[in-house]
């Protein structure tokens, strides 16, 4: 490899992408397969020589709203979540749509097909086609890198955000990738417009009709950009439509022969009409073969299916419904004969992820228990997204829900209006401040009857060990929202304060009303790779 | 020439390391390389592997497809077991003997071995202890790609590099040892493969 040449994950291309084309802020929190984007940006000395900002935020929505105000002053920006958090980003997101965009604004996203860390496998393409946004879709890292310079572009001559869609496997893969001559970043230069971001109505009615007018010149890029490409072959019984990294498992199947169906390659949307009419033309059936859900598959078929050619795929039993993609699956849908392979002896028996040794959730989890389960039985916990999920599991089964970031302190909430007793909640630090602080703010106006167990690491853990937010702040946060300063405690969980920390719960949840605990003891993790750090002398 | 491994372990066991130093062989030999690796939940003491796929061509697919690949390289027995589906059958199997035992339902290391055994085309060996010995405490990954570097058509000299690429920053000292360690892990292979 040559100089400019970097063996890059897919994340790390888009992270070295976006500052290459100018990109002066990055917004983001974390979120598997997200993460990797900010950590090579807040490692890079590139950012750090150009001041570009890379702190993260508080939740996909703050990241999001920012990143909209940076593109507002003319300047390039980038915000990156997981496929969830996009979610959680929704509002604004949507809504950028119709404001567009001044300075160019890329929203990455990366799903989780098979949810190797996450609680679906929502396809963030159907969130962009809601939005009339376009996507770029990379189907390696070389395209996740130069993909950032389309984007702006784009964003900048249509005016509107745009969406790099990434999944697992190509988010989390390294391989080399060439750089190009990197751009000077913008210069600030408000919209010539100053109510294109005031969506009153009357306002956002004229942007609305915007957005749909620049829908088929969306679609032109579409039809020619050089990520769609249209192969020939010579056998149209049948045509492959492959999206992403689909397109990479169909290849992987014609290594020693060149495929003979037409392929089109497809990496940007909305989806090329100009292509897809061909292949309909040409082919007698239609195979579509894409990483996440049937996005293309279904617009193909139509609610009547009753186009010209038999489109098949997830919709018909071709691939699975569910679930990533693979080299096996695609070799299967081609119609190819299997790779022969062995069995796995059945002796291996499921290692699931767990607490680390010594983590203080499983201190926590262990009175949390024997105060609640074995005194009121099963089914009074409801919990949230981070490490301490995993209490879910053996030996502890301590919780009984997790459904999104922040949901613990609103269902327990719920629960308890609906005569639930005791009704507790456990919440992380980083998590609280994500999504927790409003339901709490919820809770204590109605001085709903719930224990809160804030579990602080000090950190965000299940990520791999981000600056979080709560930092320091949790006891004045939660006396701010109006919690009875008597009844916010905290204590260190440890095997040696386990009856005091049983004792506490036990006082909390007589009390009638919102109690809050904060057990508090710094992640194993972090806490080694500090000590580590010390050793080296303090460089990393 | 391609080259397709599958690393596996427990999350924690630092397979990444092992891929680092094959890794940088393979780009310093002028091939093409593909690395998926897992990140997230599973690196909390769950199962994890990494798909390291090397060629002298295009390499389009991140996953090594099932029955392709040409090692299995695991630091943990049971691990080893878990992706036997990948292994071509020409393919060589390299694993630990050492248990990682974090679940209650740790199968009998016996019955493990046993079907490692039945692999036509496997090197076990006591990774830990071979580290142990060399006073490398933390050497058992540098073993096993030792062992693994006989099946791999890459310069043996290229994977020393790796090794002063990755260990620079220690000192000379730590340099030296992990190279030793990994020229025990390959003598061990070559003295001890099952055919």
């Amino acid at each position: 490899m040559d100089n400019n040449t970097l063996l890059l994950l897919g994340d790390e291309a888009v992270a070295q992408g976006a500052l290459d084309a100018g990109v002066s802020g990055f917004y983001a929190y974390p979120g598997t397969p997200s993460t990797e984007i900010m950590e090579y940006v807040q490692r890079s000395p590139q950012a750090a020589e150009k001041k570009i900002h890379r702190t993260w935020s508080a939740n996909e929505k703050t990241a999001v709203e920012a990143a909209l105000g940076m593109s507002y002053t003319g300047k390039r920006t980038m915000a990156m979540m997981k496929h969830v958090g996009l979610n959680v980003a929704a509002d604004p997101f949507i809504n950028s749509g119709i404001t567009g965009a001044n300075g160019g604004i890329i929203v990455t996203v990366a799903d989780d097909p098979s949810m190797h860390s996450s609680q679906d496998e929502q396809d963030s393409r159907v969130l962009a086609n809601f939005a009339m946004v376009p996507v770029l879709e990379p189907s390696n890292q070389q395209e996740a890198y130069q993909m950032c310079f389309t984007a702006f572009e784009l964003s900048e001559k249509f005016q509107t955000p745009v969406m790099l869609r990434l999944t697992t496997r190509i988010a989390h893969s390294r391989s080399g990738v060439k750089r190009g001559a990197p751009l000077d970043e913008n210069q600030l230069a408000m919209p010539e417009d100053k109510r294109q971001f005031v969506l009153l109505p009357a306002i956002a009615r004229g942007r609305y009709k915007l957005l749909l007018e620049k829908q088929p010149s969306l679609e032109d890029e579409a039809n020619n950009s050089p990520y769609n490409h249209y192969y020939e072959g010579s056998d149209t019984r049948m045509g492959i439509i492959a999206s992403g990294i689909a397109y990479n498992y169909v290849m992987e199947n014609f290594q020693d022969q060149p495929c003979p169906y037409p392929l089109l390659k497809l990496s940007q949307y909305p989806i090329p009409r100009k292509h897809i009419e061909r292949m309909v033309n040409e082919c007698d059936e239609v195979l579509v073969i894409e990483e996440g859900m049937p996005v293309v598959e279904e617009k193909l078929r139509g609610l009547l299916d009753r186009g010209p050619a038999v489109v098949k795929g997830r919709m018909t039993g071709e691939l699975p419904r569910d679930g990533e993609l693979n080299p096996r699956l695609v070799r299967k849908a081609l119609g190819l004969e299997a790779n022969p392979s062995t069995v796995a002896p059945e002796v291996i028996a499921p290692r699931p992820p767990a607490l680390c040794p010594g983590c203080s959730h499983i201190d926590a989890y262990n009175a949390i228990n024997e105060a609640i389960k074995a005194e009121y039985g099963d089914g009074h916990v409801f919990a949230d997204i981070g490490c301490y999920t995993l209490g879910a599991l053996p030996p502890f089964e301590a919780i009984n829900s997790c459904v999104d970031m922040g949901a613990s302190i609103t269902m327990a909430k719920g629960a308890a209006d609906a005569g639930l007793y005791p009704s507790a909640a456990v919440i992380g630090d980083s998590t609280f401040t994500h999504s927790g602080m409003t339901g709490l703010l919820d809770a204590v106006i109605e001085n709903s009857n719930i224990v809160i167990f804030i579990l602080d690491n000090s950190t965000t853990a299940m990520t791999g060990g981000q600056n979080s937010h709560a930092n320091g702040r949790l006891l004045n946060i939660c006396e701010g929202l109006g919690v009875d300063p008597k009844h916010i405690r905290s204590l260190m969980p440890k095997r040696n304060t386990h009856d005091q920390f049983v004792q506490m719960i036990k006082e909390e949840l007589a009390y009638e009303g919102v109690s809050v605990i904060i057990p508090q003891r710094e992640c194993v993790q972090t806490q080694l790779r500090r000590a580590k750090q010390k050793q080296s002398g303090g460089k990393q | 020439m391609k080259l397709d491994i599958i690393l596996a372990g427990v999350g924690g066991q630092g397979i990444l390391s092992i891929a680092t130093v094959i890794g940088y062989a393979a780009v310093q030999s002028g091939l093409d390389l593909k690395q998926a690796e897992t990140h997230g939940m599973s690196q909390r003491g769950g199962d994890v592997q990494s798909h390291l796929r090397i060629s002298d061509h295009t390499i389009y697919s991140d996953l090594v497809p099932e029955g392709a690949a040409d090692i299995i390289l695991s630091v943990e027995p049971m691990e080893s077991l878990r992706y036997i589906p990948y292994l071509s059958p020409q393919g060589w199997l390299v694993t630990n003997t050492t248990p990682f035992k974090n679940i209650p339902n740790y199968p009998e290391l016996d019955k493990i071995l046993k079907e490692v055994d039945k692999v036509p085309h496997h090197v076990a060996i006591d990774a830990d202890g071979m580290a142990k010995d060399l006073k490398n405490s933390r050497g058992m990954n540098m073993v096993m790609a030792g062992a693994a570097s006989l099946f791999m058509d890459i310069d043996f000299e290229k994977l020393k590099e790796g090794i002063r690429y990755s260990f620079g920053r220690k000192g000379k000292e730590i340099v030296d040892l992990n190279i030793a360690t990994l020229e025990a892990g390959r003598k061990f292979a070559e003295e001890n493969r099952s055919s």
